[in-house]
């Protein structure tokens, strides 16, 4: 079996008269984090959308693990595997710490279709576990995420994808609204899974955080890629002439 | 940052401590129904002194109760549906489509009293589809689609009526009806209590169990605080906007054949007012406007709270008149103290042993 977590070939999203994506191909490989960088409106949340199936493609091919893929929400995709810490969260407010990890993909006592019942003590459990597992700190889980700072917020959210064992995480700038302690802390938690070898798509403006913590960088550019760069190869200055267009790499010529 | 009392730190015995919490009285008050159970016990206190203990005998209670169950049962799918972050004010015209629908297939075509039934609540099954879907497609908000199909089906029942039967109101004698239709949804016990109160209470204990310990309780209040967040986390939104319209459509056309089945006959233009009362019931129940805060319990106090008020005015010397008086201060009054306890449920912290 090849290394490839996953492959995407010739990924197009058109909305209505709009190319959001164009041809995209892309490959993730084992233990492999890449970050992808470009402008706003360059294409990336619209590329995760697709491959988390909240969205469905317009054209293209998704292999995961070798597998081609089509899935027809977001729960199928956490189903297989791909868990995602979204830009907005995709927390609810007024549930608390275990119903949002579990939210979606509940712990039953009792499963009997129209009749399941929760668990919640269950719940709590393994919620108290992840936490553990990912180091992150929150002082009460009983809290509803409404009363909880942006920075413990992010952690739940992140927390969510570890309790399940996931096989690709993907994260839309985890840090865009945090502070330096809280973003120092999603990092560690990044660190973390780089240790474990399970591989991550993050997406980030923030150059300093990319450097840190990727081995390779994906820019895109009006909805294509425009170059493809291994961290030790390259520099911010050179990802800055990407992202804006003042050079585009020779295979990627049809997207300057 | 406050104090973080680290969930990390292995030794800390946490699982016990945190289920021990959920017991000390600071989280109860913070419970959706707090509020609610206040505001019930304050106004039967308000009419204990101003009326006495007449409106707690049993023909008191048959009076407020018989007014709380066929509200309750449309309150509680309206609930969940603003619980949710939607509206549906296309009951007040579903309530007279299921007894007119009910009344002419029975009574006026002399059918089956159980394919009157069974075609009442298909026509809340198709208006709740119609509602969610259009509600689903177009993104209009609900209000809006709603008084839409308030107006179009208001505008069916009195139609079709007139063409069927030449009259706004339609007989629907007991022996059409016939005593199995008759006991199971239009009898009187004890002389007084409509049996649709027996509904009430089994339609309550069935909508607990799905709210508040099966996982769709939680995907409805996710959906109510967070749309777009519940849809990323993987919830079938769609779908369950779909059938929270089709419940409260099906809901209101339940009580609406229950009421024609009760009372012999069925009018046109009955139902209006379960509109305001119902929203009037779930706010007071301590349900917020904005969506995914509530509790079911909640709705049936705020039920409780309306229906006592509305009736307990007879038994007090009051001019009767003055009836919606009260039921405005004290819609008023009820959301002014949910907001308070839920502020105090925001700031309140459970002490750390």
């Amino acid at each position: 079996m090849s290394d490839i977590v996953l492959e995407t070939r010739d990924l197009t999203k058109h909305y209505g008269g709009v190319h959001a994506l164009e041809g995209v191909n892309f490959i993730l490989r084992k233990g492999e984090h890449v970050a992808i960088m470009g402008d706003n409106g360059a294409g990336k949340s619209t590329f995760v959308r697709q491959i988390t199936g909240v969205e469905q493609r317009t054209r293209g091919e998704i292999l995961f693990y070798g597998r081609p893929v089509n899935f027809a929400g977001p729960l199928e995709a956490r189903e297989a595997g791909i868990e995602t810490v979204f830009q907005t969260l995709a927390l609810a407010d007024h549930l608390d710490v275990a119903d949002n990890l579990f939210l979606g993909r509940e712990k039953l006592r009792l499963r009997l279709g129209p009749f399941s019942i929760l668990d919640y003590k269950g719940m709590r459990e393994a919620t108290l576990k992840a936490l553990q597992k990912t180091g992150v700190k929150i002082p009460n889980i009983h809290n509803t995420i409404e009363r909880m700072s942006g920075g413990q917020r992010q952690c739940v959210a992140i927390a969510r994808t570890a309790t399940f064992h996931s096989r690709l995480t993907i994260m839309d700038e985890p840090t865009a609204a945090l502070g330096v302690q809280e973003t120092a802390q999603v990092e560690n938690i990044i660190r973390n899974l780089k240790e474990q070898g399970e591989p991550l798509i993050l997406i980030s403006h923030n150059m300093r955080q990319v450097f840190d913590l990727v081995d390779r960088i994906v820019v895109f550019r009006r909805g294509r890629i425009c170059a493809n760069l291994r961290k030790e190869e390259t520099d911010g200055q050179e990802v800055v002439a990407y992202i804006t267009g003042a050079k585009t790499q020779p295979e990627y010529a049809d997207a300057a | 940052m406050t104090d973080r009392t680290a969930a990390s730190v292995p030794s800390h015995p946490m699982p016990r401590a945190q289920t021990r919490q959920g017991l000390s009285p600071g989280a109860h008050l913070r419970r959706p129904e707090a509020g609610a159970l206040l505001g019930l016990l304050a106004v039967i206190l308000f009419f204990l002194i101003f009326g006495g203990t007449g409106f707690l005998q049993p023909a008191g209670v048959a009076s407020w109760l018989n007014v709380a169950a066929n509200l309750g049962i449309v309150a509680i799918p309206v609930g969940l549906l603003m619980i949710a972050g939607e509206l549906d004010i296309s009951i007040g015209a579903m309530i007279p489509a299921g007894s007119m629908t009910v009344a002419i297939i029975a009574g006026h075509w002399d059918q089956s009293i159980w394919l009157g039934i069974a075609a009442a609540l298909a026509l809340g099954v198709v208006v709740g589809w119609i509602n969610g879907t259009l509600v689903n497609v177009t993104r209009v908000p609900s209000l809006i689609v709603t008084l839409g199909t308030l107006f179009a089906m208001q505008g069916v029942v009195l139609g079709l009526s007139v063409l069927f039967t030449g009259t706004v109101s339609v007989a629907l004698p007991p022996e059409e009806a016939g005593p199995m239709a008759k006991f199971l949804f239009g009898q009187f016990i004890g002389g007084t209590f409509q049996v649709i109160i027996v509904w009430w209470i089994a339609l309550t204990v069935l909508y607990v169990f799905y709210v508040h310990f099966s996982p769709l309780g939680n995907w409805i209040f996710a959906m109510g605080g967070d749309r777009e967040s519940a849809r990323n986390a993987g919830i079938p939104t769609q779908r369950l906007t779909l059938i929270l319209y089709i419940l409260s459509a099906t809901s209101a056309a339940f009580v609406g054949l229950c009421q024609a089945i009760l009372f012999n006959s069925a009018q046109v233009s009955a139902g209006m007012s379960y509109i305001f009362n119902a929203i009037i019931a779930v706010v007071v129940g301590g349900v917020l406007l904005t969506g995914g805060f509530g509790s079911v319990i909640g709705i049936v106090f705020g039920t409780l709270t309306f229906a006592i008020v509305n009736q307990g005015i007879y038994f007090t010397s009051f001019d009767r008149n003055w009836s919606s008086l009260i039921i405005g201060v004290m819609l008023l009054v009820a959301v002014l103290m949910n907001n308070t306890f839920r502020r105090m449920a925001l700031s309140y912290s459970p002490r750390k042993k």
